[in-house]
């Protein structure tokens, strides 16, 4: 403090400190939440990569898949227009008196449904025979209406829209809780994948499927691309059935693959406002949309069929310049069937003996052309992006990225206002781009992990202007600060990155190694992300990870090996090879659905036949490198009590990698 | 020292490897993948290389990155040889923990080792380079000693540090 200076001149020195310090700290503080803010972006890309990877991944293996369902005839009951009665399901399916849960009447009222809401909150199941005749009565209503819904919000002051809800019912419940349940007074329309991911798929279809039973016109639903029955095979839908509805769970699904089917596949609100699940092409057409018979297109994964000579598989490539270049195209999946059956390379496939058809063309939907499939695609499964143009969606394997020019020009050609869609996760649980012209609303909360996200509803009222409500289900009720938050979720997800890499050990290893000739155990950070993304293909920032998944030396090469030190894969099996582990564990999504469609008694059961014969399908398709004997070797040793059967759902709990350091 | 075509590959490295760890914190928001990034996330990007510029050289920064016409974005183009030159230069270096405590010194007027809620509040809204409501509720949310209903500085500094690292 000066002396001898007048008053104001020392308070004038002091206050200059004060704004020098504030600006000091306010520095620091902005620094402190970019670095924060970088680590949540780089989670979240985590957590995307893995996620679009492994809808990739599932594009491969689907020809497979549709080989394997198209062999297991007891899957493909087909439609063929005589409709079991709805009272047929009293006769076939008994309710014992024990059941304690919700018991439906047709035509269904709000009693129903708030018996419905009661029992779930509960985390009570419907039974099997009134989730088939909701079912049943779903469909019937379903047909009757058009592609392409056309609402008005002249008799109502707000419709609410509502995206992705992914099988988390605590959200579902939250916007009831918050906005009011459906009625003549309260519409709503919920736009596409109520299924897969969350566990209460199976109640949320129940609860949107009831609603629309008992206010058709104000309950408005559009199909998403979880949809389908092939995509919930692999995101968990398809198991959360069989898991719940033990003796009925085939025919609940063979179903829902009509009523999926019958979704509508968009709704233009007051001739201004178009929602679809994902998007839109630069060929997109609405008119033609309308048209079509939208029942013929059962699953996006299977499309039809290509006359073009067959070329074989392609792989996905990844070059280190371009991010998400992958070469696998949905029609290439076409072209994979044919290679299938015209016996060409599939020697073994053919004769596996325990498969119960003759190798017979499979029954497709012959009827449905490549232009309408395509049209479907697109409005289920493209993203918009923020540059022009029209691009094919590389990394999802379907549909397009749309540009603005793209939206603009669609618009302009329907006279529309904006397009509403879902499909993305977004942290705020909405997002507006393209000039204010596409929104994307995201209902599922917390969708990656707890606190990644924020879920969304929209208001749109008859000026057509949205209203956002945002919320977070949330398990604790302290309000944690962005820090905590972002660590919570940087955590999972690298978690859930390090068990990728322990995935594909070896492999990784042996890319290391080719930098590491003499075994020093370090190779230099560029080699590392170099050798990281040509085994993983997920176009990551590897250098920013590198500190959180490596050791690094003082002079900052990197220790490879250091990344496995805290993971161990905890078999069962005791004599078989860890490499052996290793591809089980990497495959045993794919293989649980196999065994799924396998086991058509649901007994958690299959022969160790049925095993081996599986396995030599799935190895000679995805040309893993395996020996024979080995697989030999696995399956007597997984039978544990020698009675020629495996429970595959002990196998498949023995193979997952556990944090040595974690508590249990 | 070592013979000037020894010290210059060296130089190369460190060059290389300093574009490498731009290029890569640039990638993380380049969502499109064609080398731009939205300017609003410029910011984070420049400070999460470890730099700690002020609202003011930041915006100095950003005008020597945007175009002549401003898009919106910004090129890995343009973007790159900015940054390596102030990586190269350690422009805008951290702010050392002892520093930071003598500013929240100087705020604390009475010397009693922490600020009232309204004290941090008004100068971080009213003086500098003020922050928004959210930056405020953020750094109240971490800050304020619940059972002081104070903002204790020191302990806040030491937490801080230790939850970077």
């Amino acid at each position: 403090m000066g002396c001898g200076t007048s008053v104001t001149g020392s308070r004038a020195k002091k206050s200059e400190r004060a704004i020098k310090a504030a600006i000091l700290i306010q520095r620091w503080y902005r620094c402190y939440m970019a670095r924060l803010e970088m680590r949540r972006q780089y989670a979240l890309s985590i957590f995307q990569s893995i996620e679009y990877a492994e809808e990739q991944a599932q594009l491969q293996l689907s020809s497979f898949f549709t080989f394997m369902l198209d062999h297991f005839t007891h899957l493909n009951v087909t439609d063929t227009g005589s409709d079991v009665q709805l009272l047929e399901y009293e006769r076939m399916i008994e309710v014992p008196d024990s059941y304690r849960g919700p018991r439906l009447s047709f035509p269904l009222t709000v009693a129903d449904t708030n018996s419905l809401l009661h029992a779930f909150k509960d985390q009570q199941h419907l039974h099997a025979r009134y989730v088939l005749q909701l079912l049943h009565e779903t469909k019937k209503l379903l047909k009757q209406m058009p592609n392409i819904i056309h609402l008005s919000t002249s008799y109502s002051k707000e419709i609410t829209i509502c995206g992705d809800l992914h099988g988390k019912l605590d959200d579902l419940l939250l916007i009831f809780y918050k906005n009011g349940l459906p009625s003549e007074e309260n519409p709503y329309l919920f736009n596409g994948d109520f299924v897969d991911r969350g566990e209460n798929s199976t109640e949320i279809l129940i609860i949107l499927f009831a609603f629309l039973l008992v206010y058709p016109n104000h309950l408005h639903l559009n199909r998403g691309n979880h949809e389908d029955h092939i995509v919930n095979l692999r995101y968990g839908f398809t198991k959360e059935v069989m898991k719940k509805y033990r003796s009925h769970g085939k025919k609940i699904l063979n179903l829902l693959q009509d009523v999926y089917s019958w979704l509508p596949l968009a709704t233009v609100i007051d001739s201004k406002v178009l929602i679809v699940h994902g998007g839109i092409s630069d060929t997109t057409d609405l008119d033609f949309l309308n048209l079509f018979k939208r029942n013929k297109m059962k699953s996006v994964l299977r499309p039809p069929r290509q006359d073009i000579a067959v070329k074989g598989m392609t792989r996905p490539s990844s070059s280190s310049s371009h991010r998400r270049q992958y070469t696998s195209d949905l029609l290439d999946v076409g072209k994979h069937m044919c290679l299938l059956h015209d016996g060409v390379n599939s020697g073994p496939l053919l004769e596996a003996r325990y498969l119960e058809s003759s190798v017979c063309m499979p029954s497709m939907p012959s009827e449905l052309t490549a232009k309408e499939w395509k049209q479907v695609v697109d409005i289920l499964w493209s993203d918009p992006k923020n540059q022009n143009g029209c691009t094919p969606n590389k990394v999802r394997g379907g549909g397009c990225y749309f540009g603005p020019d793209v939206t603009a020009r669609l618009l302009k050609r329907y006279n529309l206002k904006m397009l509403i869609r879902s499909h993305e996760c977004k942290q705020e649980g909405y997002e507006i781009s393209h000039d204010g012209q596409v929104i994307t609303i995201f209902s599922a909360s917390n969708y990656y992990e707890d606190g990644s996200n924020r879920g969304a509803y929209l208001k749109l009222n008859p000026d057509l202007i949205p209203r956002f409500v945002q919320y977070q289900v949330s398990k604790c009720t302290r309000k944690r600060t962005l820090h905590q938050r972002v660590s919570v979720v940087e955590w999972a997800a690298l978690k859930s990155l390090r068990e990728k890499l322990y995935s594909r050990r070896s492999e990784l290893i042996a890319a290391f190694r080719q930098y590491d000739p003499n075994y020093t155990g370090r190779i230099s950070a560029t080699e590392w992300a170099s050798a990281m993304e040509s085994v993983l293909h997920l176009d990551l920032p590897w250098r920013t990870l590198r500190s959180r998944l490596v050791q690094l030396a003082p002079d900052g090469s990197v220790e490879y090996l250091s990344c496995f030190n805290d993971l161990e894969i905890e078999p069962a099996i005791k004599e078989v090879q860890p490499a052996l582990v290793e591809t089980l564990y990497r495959y045993r999504t794919d293989l649980e659905i196999i065994f799924n469609i396998i086991d058509k008694d649901h007994s958690g059961l299959i022969s160790i036949e049925e095993f081996r014969q599986t396995w030599k399908l799935f190895n000679s398709h995805l040309k893993i490198d395996i020996d024979d004997e080995s697989i030999d070797k696995l399956a007597r040793s997984i039978d544990f009590n020698k009675d020629g059967n495996i429970d595959f759902n002990e196998f498949l709990e023995a193979f997952h990698v556990v944090n040595k350091f974690e508590n249990k | 020292s070592l013979p000037k075509k020894e010290r210059d590959s060296q130089t190369q490295t460190i060059i290389a490897d300093i574009q490498k760890k731009i290029t890569d914190a640039f990638e993380v928001f380049d969502h499109e993948c064609n080398k731009t990034v939205d300017v609003r996330e410029i910011g984070t990007i420049i400070r999460s290389l470890g730099c700690c510029p002020s609202e003011s050289e930041l915006h100095d920064l950003l005008a020597e990155v945007e175009e002549e016409e401003p898009t919106g974005y910004i090129r890995l183009e343009k973007f790159l040889p900015m940054m390596t030159k102030v990586l190269m230069e350690r422009r805008y270096r951290p702010i050392p923990e002892d520093i930071l405590l003598r500013a929240f010194e100087v705020l604390d007027e009475n010397k009693c080792g922490h600020l009232t809620k309204e004290e941090l509040v008004k100068y971080m809204t009213e003086e500098g380079e003020p922050f928004t409501q959210e930056e405020m509720e953020e750094m109240l949310s971490a800050a304020v000693d619940p059972e002081t209903n104070t903002v204790r500085y020191r302990d806040y500094i030491t937490m801080m540090v230790v939850d970077e690292n």
